[in-house]
C-alpha cells in the first residue's frame, strides 16, 4: 500500500455556486431582476413584502418565494395580496439553498413577473454563504437587535448592497443608535445603500421602492440590449 | 399552495450550514479520491478565509459525522486560515482588512476588491492507495 498527497484546489462550495449559476441564467432569459432578502428571525423580512408589494402592485409584477423551517404562515400572508407565492420548508435547515429555489422555480409561473424576492430563513450566519442566483442581497436589521449587529456579522453586511433598517417607529424605546449602525455599516461595506424604514408606519418606502423601480427597469433595459 | 419540503430524513436535521458544508466537502473527497486511486482517505486541508461564515471547529464535527462507513472516515482535518486581503480599485494599494475596516488605510477609498477572506477550499488530500 502507497501513501500518496494530491493537490486538489476546489471550492467546496462550488455545487452550489453551479446551480446558482443556472438559476441566474434562468432569470435573466426571463428578464426577471432577482432579490435575496435575509435577516435574523422577526426583523421583519415578511412585513417588507407585504408593505414592498402594496407599494408597487400594478406597476411591476412579483413573485415571492418564502423559505422557512416549518410552516406556509409567511406565503400565506403573501398569497393574501394576491401574489404569487411559494413555500420553500427546510425542515430545520438554516439556510436555502441553489437546489432548493431550482425546484421552487418549477411551480413558479414566472411569464408575467419582473420582480422575484426570496424570504430567506431568519438568520444572519448561514444564508450568507449561498448564492441563489439573486442579483442583489437585501437585508433587514431591526432597530430592536442592537447596533453592535454589524460587528457580529461582518460578512453579511459586506455581501449586501442594501441595508434596510427597520422598526424605525420603536427607536424612541431602545437605546439603539442609528449614528453607530451607518458608521459600521460604512466600514463594513461603503457602497451599501441603507435605507431607514418602519413597516408598521410606512415611514421611509418611498426611497426604497423607488431603488427597486430603477433596478427592475434597469435589469430588463440590460436583458433586452444583450438579446 | 405549492410547497416544496427538502430533507427527509430528520436525523440529517441540524440549525447549522457546516453540516452541509461538510456534506458537499465529503462528496468531494471521495470524487477526487476515486480519480487519484486513493482507497483511504488519512488527511485533509482546507483553506478558510477569516470572513467565510463557517466555524472549523462546527465543521469538523459535522465532518466526523457524515464521514462514518466512508473512505474518509477518521481522517484528520487541517485547517489553514486565511486573512483577509483587499485591493484599493482607486490607488491599487493592497492591504489587510483588521477590525473589519474594509477602507483604504492609504487614501480612504471605499471601492475595493477582496483578494483573499472568504475561501472555503480544499487544498490537498492524503491517503493510501490500493497498489
Ligand atoms: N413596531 C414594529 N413592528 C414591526 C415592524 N415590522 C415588523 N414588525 C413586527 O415584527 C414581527 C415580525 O415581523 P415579520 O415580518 O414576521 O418578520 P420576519 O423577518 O419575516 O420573521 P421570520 O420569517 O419569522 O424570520 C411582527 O409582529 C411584525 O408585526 C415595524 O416596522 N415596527
Ligand atoms: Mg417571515
Ligand atoms: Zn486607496
Amino acid at each position: 500500500m502507497a501513501q500518496i498527497k494530491v493537490p486538489v484546489v476546489r471550492n467546496i462550495l462550488q455545487a452550489n455556486e453551479r446551480l446558482a449559476a443556472e438559476n441566474r441564467r434562468k432569470f435573466d432569459d426571463a428578464g426577471i431582476y432577482v432579490l435575496n432578502l435575509m435577516s435574523s428571525p422577526g426583523a421583519g423580512k415578511t412585513s417588507l413584502l407585504e408593505k414592498t408589494i402594496e407599494g408597487l402592485a400594478g406597476r411591476i409584477g412579483i413573485a415571492v418565494i418564502e423559505g422557512d423551517l416549518q410552516s406556509s404562515y409567511d406565503a400565506e400572508r403573501i398569497q393574501s395580496k394576491g401574489i404569487q407565492a411559494v413555500q420553500i420548508n427546510t425542515d430545520g435547515g438554516c439556510h436555502l439553498d441553489g437546489n432548493m429555489i431550482q425546484i421552487a422555480l418549477d411551480s413558479l409561473d414566472l411569464s408575467e413577473v419582473d420582480l422575484l424576492i426570496i424570504e430567506n430563513v431568519g438568520n444572519l450566519v448561514c444564508p450568507a454563504e449561498f448564492n441563489l442566483g439573486e442579483h442583489d442581497k437585501v437585508m433587514v436589521l431591526s432597530v430592536a437587535e442592537g447596533d453592535d449587529k454589524p460587528l457580529k456579522y461582518p460578512l453579511m453586511f459586506q455581501i449586501c448592497s442594501v441595508l434596510l433598517v427597520n422598526k424605525i417607529d420603536l427607536l424612541p424605546y431602545t437605546d439603539c443608535d442609528m449614528n453607530k449602525i451607518r458608521e459600521r455599516a460604512r466600514q463594513l461595506n461603503a457602497n451599501q445603500k441603507i435605507f431607514e424604514i418602519s413597516c408598521r408606519t410606512g415611514e421611509g418606502f418611498a426611497p426604497w421602492l423607488s431603488w427597486i423601480e430603477e433596478k427592475v427597469s434597469g435589469h430588463k433595459k440590460l436583458q433586452r440590449a444583450k438579446n | 399552495m405549492p410547497q416544496v419540503c427538502i430533507g427527509e430524513k430528520s436525523d440529517e436535521r441540524a440549525a447549522v450550514h457546516e453540516l452541509s458544508i461538510a456534506e458537499s466537502l465529503l462528496g468531494i473527497l471521495v470524487e477526487e479520491a476515486r480519480n487519484h486511486g486513493i482507497i483511504r482517505i488519512r488527511k485533509v486541508k482546507l483553506q478558510i478565509g477569516e470572513l467565510a461564515a463557517v466555524v472549523p471547529e462546527s465543521l469538523a464535527f459535522c465532518f466526523e459525522l457524515v464521514s462514518r462507513d466512508t473512505i474518509a472516515q477518521g481522517s484528520e482535518i487541517e485547517v489553514e486560515n486565511v486573512r483577509i486581503i483587499a485591493q484599493c480599485l482607486r490607488c491599487d494599494k493592497s492591504f489587510e482588512v483588521e477590525e473589519q475596516v474594509f477602507l483604504c488605510p492609504e487614501c480612504g477609498g471605499a471601492d475595493i476588491e477582496l483578494i483573499s477572506g472568504r475561501e472555503l477550499c480544499v487544498s490537498s488530500i492524503e491517503g493510501e492507495t490500493g497498489e
